[in-house]
């Protein structure tokens, strides 16, 4: 079985024959049924499928939010498993922006507090975080909403707000889950024109989405269907393995 | 995550749930009022018994009439006899047997009904014979005109020296100096007016009469204990010499009655120690009462703490989701909840204080009861008041830091 070993160019994330089983009393769901993944450096990848296909799950795992309950996940060379909440904490601080469907800002906060967030989390003094989150709020083009609360922005803005906390840490991968299912289309078309700048400028860039003019914007498209990833041209999705994704 | 950055975080999320914030101080305010009082009024009260024995004469042993065996072995109780006498008094004034009393004083009381000899108003008072060392061993003397002297003693004068309140029965607010008073119609002068005690609860202090021993047993008081006396004071030299003025009063009237073991002697002497060593065992246990509820007041707090902030972990639980997905540790987390908790205890504490100061300015306007405000207390229940906070605020904080990100994002 070939693994990223024998592959020149390093891996940003790695999933091998990944699985996750919620369970819930005597229920056990399985969301991920042996996925594997592998995500490069710069990529532009978007993750579509039906809801309940654990597209959703998935991109948990990506983000170091979840664990899978069996298989392999690797995160920039480290086996994700045998990292203790800290470390993976410092992980989702320093390289993983997230873009979420519901925004997720802190309503108490005013934009320039929830874009300066991670950079508290990070250690970073407070004159370096004001400027950094100023010259974020530039990149969204919001500097002027930079005291509002996110309940004085509409939700364009509050997902643009939530863009640039997701640059500020100038982190490697952003992840995206349905970063334009609660927006209009001339929001959404801004949103999406954001993230791929930042594609652009160098980061691996990971949308989930069940919108197929969304992922038809990505450089490479994967699907899920009941736990698996869909291969379109091979019908027996068991039957998968890490090169046929490639 | 730096401490500033997190005290500040906690600050923000106090301020932005005014209400409930306010509520949660509101337990441990009550608490940390309740143990600045109670401390307040405890020493207080101590300071108030302090003073009243203070007034009652420094360095003081009162002798009392005991229990008395007879010939025929008959015993008699405490104040059932006068064994005590004029002569007693008189023996204890020996510079050789007792060098260690400065002075003494005998006094006799009886319950007397006094009338103003000129407009007829009366009242009863206590009538007390006495010598004018009175005034040495009760520390107290008179405000106006002057109190018996030597001569009135010798002379068995028909004079009288009343207290304030006395004064104000009898005569109002006339100037009773050089007016009469008659007692079983005997005429007495009176001659001076007795300094009054401050604290309220020597009211009964002032109001009294008081004539020499002599003109009390001679000419007031017949029959045949009108030589015993109802108690005699007896000043030490000083503090340090008190116990050694004990010894030798107690040696001497041992003595002269007769009496061979202490154990049956027919008198008793009381000391200030022995006074304030009672009274203080009252304070002391009205003290762990007051401290026992200030302590489940706090109780009471810190379980509000404790309720509040779980409600807020899981009130909060989408924003605790979204602090770890940006990368904040479950050590950030736990510790902004724990800083939370603490400033809502301090706040509480600051206001708990801030509220007991009020009490203790207002309470003295509506009571008598002295409230005596101490800084070490008020620290030390500001300090527990931050304490009760962390350590209620432990276990919503650890809950708090052990959600799983995905858990906490995922509810709605």
């Amino acid at each position: 079985m070939s693994t990223s070993d024998d592959v020149t160019s390093p891996a940003i994330v790695e999933l091998i024959d990944v699985e996750k089983v919620y369970r819930s009393g005597e229920l056990e769901v399985a969301a991920l049924r042996g996925v594997s993944l592998r995500v490069d450096e710069n990529e532009y990848l978007a993750i579509v499928g039906p809801s309940g296909s654990g597209k959703s799950t998935l991109m948990h795992i990506l983000g170091c939010l979840d664990v899978p309950t069996s298989g392999i996940f690797r995160i920039i060379g480290h086996d994700a498993q045998s990292l203790d909440e800290d470390v993976l904490a410092r992980i989702r601080n320093a390289f993983i922006g997230f873009v979420f469907q519901q925004f997720n800002l802190l309503a108490h906060l005013t934009a320039l507090q929830n874009v300066a967030l991670p950079l508290v989390y990070a250690g970073v003094d407070p004159d370096e975080r004001r400027a950094r989150a100023i010259a974020a709020l530039d990149k969204v083009t919001l500097a002027d909403r930079a005291e509002h609360r996110p309940g004085e922005l509409s939700g364009g803005q509050q997902q643009r707000v939530a863009v640039a906390r997701a640059l500020i840490s100038e982190p490697a991968m952003i992840l995206a889950d349905e970063p334009t299912g609660n927006l209009d289309s001339a929001a959404a078309a801004d949103v999406l024109e954001l993230l791929e700048q930042l594609n652009a400028d160098g980061r691996t860039l990971v949308v989930i989405t069940h919108e197929r003019d969304v992922a038809a914007r990505a450089k490479r498209t994967i699907e899920i269907r009941d736990g698996r990833v869909w291969d379109p041209e091979d019908h027996d999705v068991g039957a998968l393995d890490t090169g046929a994704l490639r | 995550m730096t401490w500033r950055d997190t005290f500040w975080t906690a600050m923000d999320a106090v301020r932005s749930h005014r209400l409930r914030s306010s509520l949660t101080m509101l337990g441990i305010l009550i608490g940390i009022t309740a143990v600045v009082l109670t401390v307040g009024i405890g020493q207080g009260a101590q300071a108030t018994v302090r003073d009243q024995i203070n007034e009652l004469g420094t360095n003081l042993l009162v002798v009392s009439p005991g229990s008395s065996t007879s010939s025929t072995g008959v015993r008699g109780g405490f104040g059932t006899v006068t064994t005590l006498t004029q002569a007693d008094a008189a023996a204890l004034t020996s510079n050789v047997a007792a060098p260690d009393v400065e002075a003494i004083s005998p006094v006799s009381t009886t319950s007397a009904e006094l009338v103003n000899a000129s407009t007829g108003a009366n009242w009863t008072t206590t009538l007390t014979g006495t010598t004018p060392n009175w005034q040495t061993t009760r520390s107290r003397g008179a405000v106006l005109g002057r109190f018996i002297s030597a001569a009135d003693q010798r002379n068995a004068a028909p004079v009288v020296v009343l207290g304030g309140v006395t004064v104000t029965q009898l005569f109002g607010s006339t100037d009773p100096l050089g007016s009469s008073v008659t007692y079983n119609g005997v005429k007495l002068q009176v001659i001076g007016v007795l300094q009054n005690l401050s604290s309220a609860e020597q009211a009964a202090s002032n109001d009294l009469a008081i004539v020499p021993i002599s003109t009390y047993a001679q000419r007031l008081v017949g029959g045949v204990s009108r030589n015993s006396v109802s108690s005699i004071y007896v000043k030490a030299t000083s503090a340090g010499t008190l116990s050694a003025a004990y010894q030798e009063t107690n040696a001497l009237l041992l003595n002269t009655h007769h009496v061979a073991t202490a154990s049956s002697a027919d008198f008793s002497i009381a000391t200030q120690q022995s006074i304030l060593a009672a009274s203080n065992t009252v304070d002391n246990t009205l003290t762990v009462m007051l401290a026992g509820i200030a302590v489940i007041s706090l109780l009471v707090g810190g379980i509000g703490v404790m309720n509040i902030m779980l409600v807020s972990v899981t009130e909060r639980i989408r924003e605790i989701g979204v602090r770890k997905a940006i990368g904040a540790s479950p050590s950030d987390i736990r510790r902004q909840f724990l800083v939370e908790a603490s400033v809502l205890g301090l706040a509480g504490g600051l206001l708990g204080v801030a509220v007991g100061i009020l009490g203790a300015v207002l309470i003295p306007q509506f009571s008598d009861q002295r409230v005596i405000l101490s800084i070490p207390a008020s620290i030390g229940a500001i300090v527990i008041a931050i304490g009760i906070g962390v350590v209620f605020g432990v276990y919503p904080a650890s809950r708090a830091a052990r959600l799983a990100p995905i858990d906490a994002l995922r509810s709605e």
